[in-house]
């Protein structure tokens, strides 16, 4: 079966790289094999006749409330900064990563 | 007095009201049961000191005569629920260091209503698993042993260090969270008692998410008395989160006294499966399980997972009621005359006591 959505070795290597994720070149194939596995499970979905059906938003149904637009919470920074490895004048201070 | 780690919830409350027990005694008693069980692993982190100042406080109000619907009682948080000030870690690494700043509605709820923290409970990495065996900090031992055997078997997940809690007398009861079974497999194969509530019952602020629009808070108990009243502490409309419902929470404790006469109960075609009865505990079968759990997540239905006697090895199977939306208070009345009239709760042996 031709698959449009299959996964080669240069896509596996592009997630991995885009992921942060070191794979041992060994694995590439192997990986690329396990994507495509998943892919084909969860295409079978699509067998699914779902005509007529309406698209599901909520298990339970469900109106969501409205709120008066006031602040509710706040002016607790030091806290929330309190997890921060570093931190400046309450910003989160993070090595660079994008190029 | 006889060993008050062997109390249900509702026996303790009542001893604790009448003033038969202090809940400092009751608390010293869960510290000591859960030291003594590190084997099993169940806990991420101890709070005992935190605890006993709990309990202090609670024996203080109730000398005054005040105290809510579980002052003093000693309860295990699942270590996905954000606590102020202790550590909360959701089994991972990464958040290992983390102590969060504010605090969960459902276990705020029940700090509120008079409950005392022994500790965090051990859980499935970011709860994403059946078995227990994907934690940061070790896999959690299922208390249960087969007969004549010394082999150690998974407890269930991710509520598996709740589970193990709850059937090993480590705490009077414990909250699980339950986003494709979590609470219902490992309170099946532990002997305990689990609810899953209707999906908006139990507010979602302060858990460490998984799945947002499956995800739900609910108590893992000895029994479905129990699971009635922590129910009733656990649910509350909250403005933080906006899928919790704003429904009247019912007395369900009160309702468990209702008659039973004409309910009917279907059993589903797919759930007849050969082979499926005998056997639990291996990592396999746990992922077969989730098949069965996993679909009332997806329809917002509450189900109870209670015991249903045990297995030709002697270890625990459980059974699980699904019902109607918003209608816990019938899954707990037909697992209570289920409870009532079965007698199919047992108990593990306290092995690790002898290490």
């Amino acid at each position: 079966m031709s698959d449009p959505m299959s996964v080669d070795k240069d896509t596996v290597r592009r997630i991995a790289k885009l992921a942060r994720i070191a794979l041992d070149e060994g694995r590439v194939e192997p990986m690329a094999g396990e994507l495509n596995g998943i892919m084909q499970w969860v295409q079978q979905l699509n067998e699914v006749d779902v005509d007529g059906i309406a698209p599901m938003t909520s298990v339970v149904a469900h109106k969501l409330r409205m709120r008066d637009d006031v602040v509710t919470e706040g002016g607790n920074a030091d806290a929330l900064m309190a997890n921060a490895p570093d931190g400046e004048d309450h910003f989160f201070v993070v090595p660079k990563v994008v190029e | 007095m006889s060993d008050p780690t062997n109390f249900t919830l509702a026996q303790a409350r009542d001893a604790v009201r009448a003033k038969k027990v202090s809940s400092v005694e009751l608390t010293k008693a869960f510290i000591g049961a859960m030291e003594a069980a590190r084997p099993l692993n169940a806990f991420v982190t101890e709070t005992p000191e935190r605890a006993l100042e709990m309990a202090k406080a609670s024996d203080a109000r109730i000398a005054k005569g005040e105290g809510g619907a579980l002052e003093g009682l000693p309860l295990a948080i699942k270590d996905l629920f954000c606590t102020k000030g202790v550590r909360t870690t959701a089994g991972g690494n990464i958040l290992s260091n983390f102590v969060p700043p504010y605090e969960a509605t459902v276990s705020q709820n029940l700090w509120d209503a008079g409950a005392v923290m022994l500790g965090k409970t051990n859980m499935d990495e970011f709860a994403m698993g059946s078995s227990n065996e994907t934690s940061h900090f070790g896999p959690v031992i299922n208390p249960w042993r087969a007969k004549g055997s010394n082999r150690d078997l998974v407890p269930g997940g991710s509520s598996g260090g709740s589970a193990a809690a709850v059937a090993a007398d480590l705490c009077l009861a414990a909250t699980g969270t339950d986003t494709g079974g979590s609470i219902r497999v490992p309170a099946a194969v532990t002997g305990t008692v689990g609810l899953k509530p209707t999906y908006g019952r139990c507010s979602r602020y302060g858990i460490v998410a998984f799945a947002s629009s499956l995800d739900q808070a609910g108590p893992m108990t000895k029994t479905v008395r129990d699971a009635a009243i922590l129910m009733r502490a656990m649910a509350s409309v909250d403005p933080k989160d906006s899928t919790s419902v704003d429904m009247p929470v019912p007395d369900y404790e009160e309702g468990l006294e209702g008659s039973l006469k004409g309910l009917r109960v279907g059993i589903p075609r797919e759930h007849r499966v050969n082979g499926l009865e005998e056997q639990t505990a291996d990592p396999i079968s746990m992922y077969l399980n989730d098949v069965f759990t996993v679909t009332v997540n997806l329809a917002g239905l509450p189900a109870l997972a209670l015991p249903a006697g045990v297995d030709l090895q002697g270890l625990p199977l459980g059974l699980q009621i699904i019902g109607r939306a918003f209608d816990e208070a019938t899954v707990l009345r037909a697992g209570h005359g289920i409870e009532r009239n079965a007698r199919l709760n047992a108990k593990p042996a306290k092995w690790w006591r002898a290490a």
